[in-house]
């Protein structure tokens, strides 16, 4: 009876890993070993495509659209600043002083994405057109320049990426904030902390793992977008992003795409590995486990 | 309740699951790195192409067997249907098809994109008809074998009445598989509550007076025409060399700040707005979607020519109501509604005595509208406006790569 007992014991954990195991290697592995390998070949959709370990795949993307890789990595760390900046005092704020009405706050919080994402930035794009309701009276008055102008500008776009994104930030920081023991304040207090030592000593350090969180649901997404690109910047504005949909979907130059794809995603993994460091990777951990 | 302290909970790992971790990594380990090495070595994903070409045989087998089932769904672009769908409720009601129509087209290669991968697994689009302009993407579209074979015997009203020049397109031999919905021309829009000028040649899209305040198009080929009309070539005869210096220009425009943005159909909500001044526009979106203030012009350089082709996707589910709505709108006095608000070339030209008809019974304002409409050379051009206007030079495979290589990265800023 010990025999089978143990076969079963031993069986458990695959047995657990199952379903989440398939669920990746078929949705995610496969995929991206796949593309892996189209990023290595040339062709086009009418002749096929063929492996050819063509690399250049990889440097003439690079040389071409290397800036926008830049660029989508600083708009993406400009608006993951925005977003800490924005959502942190909202958080405190609700964590600390909602009280009881934390889930009301929360909730007027996420009350916009609720609407769909187009009609949200279309709207956007009717309120701050050049002589719209916005603009044009800051026009009239003289406090604006005439051909002064929001859309299609690098500012609408981080905008555009702060406010779409910052859900992803304000949810982690609050829950790291609620789950603060608020006697742990009391006794910095007592301890005769000034306000300004107890949120820089007690609450912030406490609050980082949260912070940390957001940084990686924020950065991550945001760098790689590019819806926000294509509505509301100009044509200096482009992301990484728009230019794989456009190789993907518009040109079916599938190599290029792929390249460029995995070009991002090493890039985005070195920031991160970076920051994790920088962080110390114990933190790292702490924010995977919430 | 508090978290924290479930933590010391935890339970400690077996020492017998541990080395099972180790078998297991190592196990994992090489199943993931030979399935990675197998599948990068992979051959290759088989081309499609090579399949344009039909015969009757070909014809019969596919229409075998398929009936009228009485819906139909149209993909299309914006201003291409009256707003309260006035052709489509005529339709219905004389053939008890019911038709959903969807403005869903906005830019010719953004909507291939969308359906090509979708028709090369041979499954539904959710469209039985869509229009799509000639050029690349329809090129693709026949040469990949993606259309349904047009059955002639049931187009009987486009034989009589769609104009010659309509007939027999190069890009399309025998109109295999599509026909014309409109043509229109490629040109100039401005907004005269802000250009005081008379905008009459291409030159003035490429003016610093104009910086921030210039619209062009994304789409490859309409943006490549416009460069060559500036540097004074012709896009039909246009030569790899040619494509290179109208780029250069192209991109001094954008470098210098004069473009604001590259637009697919959304230009025309632009230049309405007073967003872009003057911008690349089709000329029907002008008359029937733009405010008063917003005029077109066809630049002295030309413009561009183009065909919006009805075509029905390989796998519509309703193929027979699409071929029965095609021949309906080549019924001159059906397709003569329709021009009137569209204000695009119609392939119809016998529609022209019908408008001046309806010209004669309007009064006011209509009356006006419908009398320029029916001199207007932007619906029914002369020989002599046709000649100012180039189409788009039909490229192979190996020049469609090189053409897309010298413009698309202009549009994302490279």
């Amino acid at each position: 009876m010990r025999g089978p007992a143990r076969l079963k014991q031993r069986l458990t954990p695959y047995l657990l890993m199952l379903p989440a195991g398939l669920w990746l290697l078929v949705f995610f592995a496969i995929p991206l070993i796949y593309m892996a390998s189209v990023s290595l070949m040339t062709g086009n959709l009418i002749d096929g495509w063929k492996q050819t370990w063509h690399w250049r795949n990889y440097t003439e993307g690079f040389e071409l659209y290397g800036d926008k890789l830049a660029r989508s990595l600083w708009y993406g760390l400009l608006a993951t600043v925005a977003c800490i900046v924005l959502a942190y005092p909202a958080a405190y704020w609700i964590a600390f002083k909602g009280g009881r009405h934390k889930s009301t706050w929360l909730f007027m919080l996420l009350l916009p994405f609720f609407v769909s994402f187009v009609l949200r930035t279309i709207s956007w794009k009717l309120v701050l057109t050049d002589n719209g309701p916005v603009l044009k009276p800051l026009k009239n008055a003289g406090l604006l320049p005439d051909d002064f102008h929001v859309l299609d500008s690098g500012f609408a776009v981080v905008s555009g990426l702060t406010y779409n994104f910052l859900p992803f930030m304000v949810l982690p920081i609050y829950v790291a904030l609620e789950r603060m023991d608020y006697r742990v304040i009391e006794a910095a207090y007592d301890l005769y902390a000034s306000r300004l030592a107890v949120f820089r000593r007690v609450v912030l350090p406490l609050s980082l793992p949260g912070v940390f969180a957001g940084v990686i649901m924020t950065f991550v997404p945001v760098s790689s977008d590019y819806v926000n690109a294509q509505v509301l910047g100009g044509p200096g504005n482009t992301m990484i992003g728009n230019v794989v949909q456009a190789e993907y979907f518009t040109n079916s130059n599938y190599h290029t795409a792929s390249a460029l794809s995995f070009t991002l995603m090493a890039l985005l993994l070195l920031g991160i590995f970076a920051y994790a460091r920088a962080l110390g990777t114990k933190d790292v951990l702490e924010a995977a486990g919430r | 309740m508090n978290a924290p302290h479930l933590e010391s909970n935890a339970p400690r790992l077996d020492p017998a699951f541990r080395r099972g971790m180790t078998t297991r990594r190592g196990a994992l380990r090489l199943f993931g790195a030979s399935a990675a090495a197998l599948a990068l070595g992979a051959c290759g994903i088989p081309g499609q192409g090579g399949r344009g070409k039909v015969n009757q045989a070909q014809i019969d087998a596919f229409w075998k067997g398929k009936s009228r089932r009485g819906r139909l769904n149209w993909a299309n672009w914006p201003g291409y249907m009256e707003d309260d769908r006035a052709t489509i409720k005529a339709f219905t009601k004389e053939t008890g098809i019911r038709v959903d129509y969807k403005e869903v087209i906005q830019e010719a290669a953004e909507w291939f994109g969308k359906v090509q991968a979708p028709l090369a697994a041979n499954q539904s689009i959710g469209f039985d008809l869509m229009v799509v302009t000639n050029g690349i993407q329809t090129t693709k579209l026949i040469e990949l074998g993606y259309l349904a074979p047009l059955d002639h015997r049931r187009l009987t009203r486009f034989a009589e009445h769609a104009g010659s020049r309509f007939q027999n397109p190069p890009y399309d031999p025998g109109n295999a598989f599509t026909i014309p919905y409109v043509s229109g021309v490629t040109g100039i829009a401005y907004n005269t509550k802000y250009v005081k000028d008379e905008i009459t040649s291409i030159a003035q899209l490429f003016d610093p007076r104009y910086k921030g305040r210039v619209g062009m198009m994304s789409d490859s080929q309409e943006l490549g025409n416009f460069g060559m009309f500036a540097i004074g070539a012709d896009p039909e005869k246009s030569t790899p060399r040619d494509w290179e210096n109208a780029a250069r220009k192209l991109r001094e425009q954008r470098d210098q700040k004069i473009v604001r943005k590259y637009y697919e159909q959304n230009y025309i909500d632009a230049v309405t707005k007073g967003d872009v001044w003057l911008t690349m526009a089709w000329s029907g979106d002008v008359y029937s979607l733009a405010s008063d203030d917003v005029k077109f012009v066809v630049p002295r350089e030309g413009g561009t020519l183009w065909t919006d082709l009805m075509m029905i996707p390989k796998t519509a589910a309703n193929p027979v109501d699409a071929l029965t709505l095609m021949d309906w709108l080549y019924d001159p006095r059906r397709n003569a509604t329709l021009t009137e608000f569209i204000n695009y070339v119609t392939p119809v030209p016998e529609t022209r005595k019908f408008v001046a008809a309806d010209a004669a019974e309007a009064k006011g304002e209509d009356r006006a509208d419908l009398e320029r409409l029916s001199r207007s050379p932007l619906v029914y051009p002369s020989d002599a406006d046709l000649a100012k206007l180039r189409t788009y030079r039909v490229l192979t495979q190996q020049e469609e790569t090189g053409y897309q290589k010298v413009f698309q990265p202009i549009v994302q800023g490279s």
